[in-house]
Order: C-alpha cells, then structure tokens, then sequence
C-alpha cells in the first residue's frame, strides 16, 4: 500500500491557510481539439467558486479534470495537497476528497433514494451500514425529502432526484463538492429548490464550485466567478464587481446575451 | 391411479385413440425418463449458455484486440450454421477425434457421450446469441450512470457488479427469455445423436406401438406446457424486476 502512505504524506503537507483546490496551468486536448488552454486558479476552503461561460468553452471538462473523470495533458491539479495528474494517483482517496453533481442527476435507478445515498459508503469505504443509514437518514432530511426514502429515482421529481444525487455526493463526506450545471435539466420551478440546498450548504461553509447559468444565483452565493471563452478564463472577480464592470468584451458581450 | 391408466386401455379398444404411454407400464416409465431428460438437458444448458454469454460478453469488453475477434468469430460461427448441423460437427467431426476409454464393461468408449455433446453444442448455440443479448444490455446503460458510480469511487469491477450488471440485466430479461424459450425447444435436436429425451421416446414408443398420430399430438402438447410454464415463470420474473417510473 506504498500509493495510501504517499497520499498520507502530502495530505499532511496540506494546511488550510493553503488552497483546498489548486489548479496550474491545465491543457486538455480532445484529438486536435484543445478545451482547456492553460486554466490557473486557486480556491480556497470554504470558497464558492462559479464558473460561468458560453457551451464549448471548457467549463464542464475543467469540472471533471479535478475528480479524474478526464485525464489532463499538461499542467497540474492539486486537491488538499493531492497530485490529480499523476499516473499513480489513488483515485479512491481523490473521490473520497471530491463529491460531484450533474446535469442529468444520474441516480442509479434500480436503487431507492435512500439506497443510492447508502450504496457508496458501504461498497466503497465499507463503513458500517447502520451507522450509514442513520447518516444517510440525516442527509435526507438536510435534502428536505425525508419521507421520500423509500422512492426509487423514477417516481421522484427532476428537483427532487437532484437533491437526492446531492446527498448523495454528501455522504461521501467529500471536502470540495462540484457542481456540473445542476439546474440546466429542470423545470424553472424545480431550480428553486435545488438551489436553495446548494446555498445550504455553501453557509455551512462547504467547499463548492458551479458551473451555472444561473447568473442571479451566481450573483447571490459566489466569492468569486471565473468566464471561461476558448478554454481560459476570460475574466474573474468577486461577483460584484464582475457583474457591474465588466472588463473584457467577450464577458460583456456574453453577460449581455444572458441578463 | 390404476383405473384412470386402465380407462386408456378401454379408450383404446373402443376408438382406436392408442395412448400407451398412459396405460402401458414399460411405455409410461420411458416417457417419463424422457421427460426429465427433456428438463435436466434444458435446465443445464440454460445456465451453461447463461454463463457462457456473461463471460462472452465481458470479454467482448476487453482492450485485446484478438480476444474480441475471437468472441466475434466465436459468435458468428454459431449464430450463421444450423443447430443440427453444429451437433452433428461436434459428435461425427469432434467426437470421432476424441480418445477412447475402456468402460466398465470392457469396451472401449468415447470420452464424451452424446449426452455431454449434446450439452456442450447446444449451450454454445444458445451461448452464442447470449452474449449478444448481455452486450446490448450492457450497452443500455447510459455512460453517465458508469459516470457517476465512478466519481463516487467504484472501481471498474465494483461498478459492473452493482450498478452495469443490474441494470443491464433487465434492459435485456426479454430477449434473454425469448432465446432461452429457444434453446428449450432446441432441444429436440438431441434427437438426432440418440440422447433420450421426449422426441427420441416418442419416436421408440410408436415405432413399437404405430400410434404417430397420439405420439405427435402428445408432444406437441407436452412443449407447449413445458415452455409455458417457462414463459411464466420469466414473465413473473421479469415483472419482479420492473422498477417503478423506470425506462417506461
């Protein structure tokens, strides 16, 4: 077990006064097609982080960069100290690290809501299953869908299996949550309710960085927004001031189309 | 018991309807053997063909290339050539091939019978499309399902026992049903290389008896018990693993 010590040790070189999420100078290529070009930034814990742009810019594949869905070219990504591109990266310690949420919930549908949230924790971190139950029962109610347990993904609402693929995620007990534009599959009813429970969460003081073009929501819970055009950040700021003055043209002419 | 098989005897003497599987003692015990072996040759190669499209079908997955020619060869030999025509290639061609061992009797014997040929021509027939069936099931399962298990920190093994499989297995219950609903009556082939089961009986049973017409008719009635039964026990099945507001 040389690869678990290893990440022992640069965990323990990890300290909170140093970013949570550091990621230098990332290239990812898709054939000849280049996504990200060079994306550096920093997030710190407790941060929340949103990352807006126009589709194709990259945002959704610098999201899947930092869990090692997609392996990068070039460049590095550090979560609580962790080298992401790294061949022998332990994957397991990673994910346990980084909790995701997608467009399409992605619940596993053979599973009760209250199942999907267990699963990982028992087959993955194989932690007691009463102990994880009464957690996930808990996670549940933080979702707002207690009595909801027994439902399989089917019979729940888009809203509602977004929640539950939340608590999912959260279950895991991860350090930075990230979230792949959450609310683009909902109903305009629905988003409210998702969104309230990521805002839940970002008072809490959980790590979370969105991809969204939620712009008002963006506005309300960010510290700090990134616009990614052609794969590098345009510009970035605290959201006040990014939203008032925009500096580049492209953010102005993007923020232009959307508010 | 004894007077219900007696009044075949009177039906016999008074239509001429000559059921001797019913009221012939030596005829009923055959037909009965050959029944059960009808049942025992289905129930082995149903899970022998089960198996062999599980591991078909995760091989189809590998990143070696030659392994997945071979499944594909593998596939396309079987599915492309008749049932009959695989059983006699692999008793006459295979079987004559193989060493011989002395039996108790004192005779020199193939190491295979019939019966082990059978099983293994028929569970490679069936085994062949099996694999097809599993590989579109698991194919139906939407990346961004396998997505999510990973992010979660399933392994690739981990992922494919909980949440592929599962899942896969039900997007393809049905056609699994409907090739297994085949390989049943495929059965009947064995037939041919004299493994007694209910034709190769009734085929005996009216050559001693000339009673084709009874013979016929009662097999065909037989199978259409035998694989509705089958078909209901899927069907119950099936419907078992439905899941609610899923894929509907």
């Amino acid at each position: 077990m040389s690869s678990s010590s290893e990440t022992a040790a640069t965990q323990a070189t990890w300290t909170p006064d140093r970013p949570i999420v550091s990621i230098h100078g990332v290239h990812k290529r898709f054939g000849d097609f280049e996504v990200l070009r060079g994306v550096t930034f920093d997030v710190m814990k407790g941060d929340v982080v949103c990352v807006i742009g126009p589709s194709g810019s990259g945002k959704s594949t610098l999201l899947r960069c930092i869990n090692a869905l997609v392996p990068i070219d070039e460049g590095s990504i550090q979560v609580a100290g962790q080298e992401v591109h790294d061949p022998k990266l332990d994957k397991l310690a990673l994910r346990k690290k980084v909790g995701m949420v997608f467009q399409q919930y992605n619940l596993f549908p053979h599973k009760t809501a209250l199942q999907n949230v267990m699963m990982a924790p028992i087959q993955v971190l194989k932690q007691d299953k009463a102990e994880v139950r009464e957690r996930a029962l808990k996670l549940m109610k933080k979702v707002r869908l207690n009595g909801k347990e027994d439902a399989y993904p089917g019979e729940l609402s888009g809203g509602q299996q977004q929640r539950v693929a939340i608590a999912r995620s959260l279950a895991m007990n991860p350090d930075v949550m990230l979230f792949d534009e959450v609310t683009a599959a909902l109903d305009p009813e629905t988003v409210k309710e998702v969104l309230v429970t990521i805002r839940d969460l970002a008072e809490e003081g959980m790590t979370c960085m969105l991809v969204t073009h939620e712009m008002g929501f963006a506005r309300e819970i960010a510290d700090m927004m990134y616009f990614t055009d052609n794969g590098v950040i345009v510009e970035s700021g605290p959201p006040k001031e990014f939203f008032a003055n925009p500096r580049d043209a492209r953010t102005k002419e993007f923020l232009g189309q959307i508010l | 018991m004894e007077d219900f098989f007696q009044w075949f005897r009177w039906l016999y003497d008074e239509t001429g309807i000559n059921l001797t599987i019913l009221y012939d003692s030596f005829d009923r015990e055959r037909m009965v053997r050959g029944f059960f072996n009808t049942i025992y040759l289905s129930l082995i190669c149903l899970a022998l063909s089960v198996v062999i499209g599980l591991v078909g079908a995760w091989l189809q997955g590998s990143p070696l290339k030659w392994t997945r020619r071979i499944v594909q060869g593998y596939i396309q030999l079987f599915r492309n050539t008749p049932p009959l025509v695989q059983m006699y290639f692999f008793f006459f061609a295979l079987g004559s091939l193989m060493p011989r061992m002395e039996n108790e009797y004192g005779i020199m014997e193939p190491v295979l019978s019939n019966w082990h040929w059978a099983i293994i021509s028929l569970s490679f027939f069936a085994g062949a499309f099996n694999v097809e069936i599993f590989r579109s099931g698991i194919e139906a399962v939407p990346r961004s399902t396998v997505e999510a298990a990973e992010s979660l920190g399933y392994t690739r093994l981990k992922t494919y026992i909980y949440v592929v499989l599962p899942l896969a297995f039900r997007v393809c219950l049905p056609a699994l049903n409907n090739n297994l609903v085949n390989l049943v009556k495929t059965t009947t082939l064995a037939y041919a290389i004299a493994v007694p089961e209910m034709l190769y009986v009734a085929n005996q049973i009216w050559s001693d008896s000339v009673n084709v017409p009874e013979m016929m008719t009662f097999l065909l009635l037989a199978y259409v018990v035998l694989v509705g039964l089958l078909v209901h026990v899927m069907n119950r099945w099936e419907r078992a693993m439905r899941l609610p507001g899923y894929g509907v």
